[in-house]
């Protein structure tokens, strides 16, 4: 069904979104919000009303920055959202200016035009590609957060944490608090980080100093919790039958170590979950730093995209706070754009968050200087899967690449990106093994074209659109 | 079983549910793969290409590992679906 049309379509309730939503209901926009997960608050914020009225007490271990999110989202609730919404498709508008949004509800596809759309789809873990990683018992430590959250679930038996990364060491503290056993750290940056970092920190410190103090406290708890914590860790090994049953790495000293677990969580970080701003062709640059592509955007979020504006970790790895302000900048700026207010109007309104913006990135520095992104994906052991869904590994992949123009070449011929999932969990790695094979740069090698539907639609869903 | 609930005031209403014939009980605000994690099922699927065995994996909706049919709907992503009272869920179905 066509629903009436709206000045502004927002993709995703995190902060992002939220925050961008009630900056743009002041500006007097028409607004909707449309967000896949059950409710709303992202990954960050995931379930934050339901935790506070049904287990209060566990929002001692979750955390206050995490308590603080329910009042993000109490602030927007009276602004049209709807949970469980999959957006599959923007397109143009024929003859107009502006969108149209296609999503899918409850079983059936709706569509909407809108003025503007504000991307505001967060960030996913980077896909972590070693040998065994599909078996069951290997998962995310973003995933175990997420279970956490939502249900209060935790994992039994061996637990083995690896990876690196803020959230790593925020589950570790996490789980401490819940008494959660945690058997292994193993933790994968590389000696010296930490000399790389200092320089970066007096910028740091400036810019977010709550962050940084709360950053070295979680350092201080990180590893208490765990019986084992092995540092300068490489060559993570998953291993087992029908489910994992042992997690083999060589450490710092350059020994091969076992150990056993019934689960091993990977974490190295997290990249801009770009789908949408790929489907729409918003021009896309690799990030040295993070290690991802992201979307090129101005300094209020505008992406080359007609119409389509991009704030929070989709369009480049910053961080919570960071997402409130971009997404305040950015309903700003479309208030702008729709000409409800003009240029000094918008100036004035975001001067401030645009500065609290730069604080934010010299945090960024220094957080990206403290936890490097893996260097290794695109040399990663030849036997490891790339794509889990058309189960194609490292070594097919190389096996082709001298003869593939790109990723979509290498996709034709491999079926790598293929499969349900759409490519979302091989991208990243298919681009950089690709750059590695052919002695190129992951920017110059690019990444796969993204095409409607994002998300498997079903016939009787699509059913739905004619009316 | 290699998931459990933590102890806890939890004044979540009790939700029953079928998985693979089997009732079990999930607790309201569950999302289908956290309701399966809770009653000890972690593979959901074999692989559509070798047939080994998955489980949920992301947790958030990207990666697709933990498709199953629900209510008769295949292939549904069982971390962005909550559960509801006399929800049919079937698993390990080579779904794709």
């Amino acid at each position: 069904m066509t629903e009436r049309g709206r000045d502004l379509v927002i993709v995703g309730a995190g902060p992002a979104g939220l925050s961008a939503a009630i900056s743009a209901r002041a500006l007097g926009l028409d607004t909707l919000i449309l967000d896949e997960q059950p409710s709303a608050g992202g990954q960050i914020y995931r379930n934050v009303q339901r935790v506070a009225e049904r287990r209060p007490a566990d929002l001692a271990f979750l955390g206050d920055d995490y308590a603080r999110g329910g009042a993000l989202v109490r602030k927007a609730v009276d602004i049209e959202r709807r949970q469980g919404a999959t957006v599959w498709h923007i397109g143009p508008m024929s003859g107009a200016e502006g969108r149209q949004v296609v999503w899918s509800e409850q079983g059936r596809a709706r569509r909407v035009k809108t003025r503007a759309v504000l991307l505001a789809t967060g960030a996913m873990e980077r896909p972590v590609p070693i040998p065994g990683w599909t078996l069951p018992g290997v998962t995310t430590v973003g995933a175990l957060q997420t279970v956490l959250k939502q249900a209060a679930v935790y994992p039994e038996g061996r637990v083995v944490l690896a990876g690196s990364g803020p959230l790593l060491m925020l589950l570790a503290a996490q789980y401490a608090g819940a008494g959660v056993q945690v058997d292994a750290i193993l933790d994968t940056a590389p000696p010296g980080t930490m000399g790389k970092a200092l320089p970066r920190l007096p910028l740091a410190a400036l810019g977010a100093w709550r962050t940084i103090l709360k950053g070295l406290k979680l350092r201080n708890a990180y590893g208490r919790g765990a019986r084992e914590v092995w540092t300068g860790v490489t060559d993570i090994r998953a291993e087992g039958e029908d489910a994992l049953q042992r997690v083999r790495f060589t450490d710092s000293s350059g020994r091969v170590r076992e150990i056993e677990a019934a689960t091993l969580a990977l974490h190295e970080g997290v990249i801009p979950n770009a789908q949408l701003a790929r489907l729409v062709g918003a021009r896309h640059l690799w990030d040295d730093r993070q290690r991802c592509f992201r979307p090129v955007l101005d300094a209020f979020g505008a992406s080359d995209a007609q119409g389509v504006f991009v704030a929070g970790d989709g369009g480049g790895i910053l961080g919570a706070v960071s997402a409130e302000l971009s997404g305040r900048v950015a309903a700003v700026a479309i208030a702008h754009a729709l000409g409800i207010i003009v240029e000094s109007e918008r100036d004035l309104r975001t001067a401030a968050d645009l500065d609290r913006l730069t604080g934010q990135r010299w945090l960024r520095l220094f957080l990206d200087a403290m936890f490097p992104p893996p260097d290794w994906i695109g040399r990663m052991a030849d036997d490891a899967t790339v794509c889990r869904c058309e189960e194609v590994r490292a070594a097919d992949l190389r096996r082709v690449a001298p003869h593939a123009q790109g990723p979509n070449q290498l996709k034709a011929y491999t079926r790598a990106g293929m499969g349900p999932c759409q490519g979302r969990m091989c991208g990243n790695t298919v681009t950089e093994v690709l750059a590695e094979a052919r002695g190129s740069t992951p920017g110059a090698v690019g990444y796969y074209r993204i095409r409607p539907p994002v998300k498997p639609v079903t016939i009787e869903e699509l059913a739905a659109l004619a009316d | 079983m290699s998931y459990a609930r933590l102890p806890g005031p939890a004044k979540a209403r009790i939700v029953r549910m079928t998985v693979d014939g089997q009732p079990i009980s999930a607790r309201e605000g569950d999302t289908v793969a956290t309701a399966l994690l809770a009653s000890g099922r972690l593979q959901v699927r074999r692989s559509a290409v070798s047939g080994t065995p998955r489980a949920p994996y992301c947790q958030m909706g990207v990666c697709f590992e933990c498709l199953v049919a629900i209510d008769g709907v295949a292939d549904r992503q069982a971390c962005l679906v909550p559960v509801h009272d006399g929800m049919i869920v079937t698993t390990d179905r080579d779904e794709r």
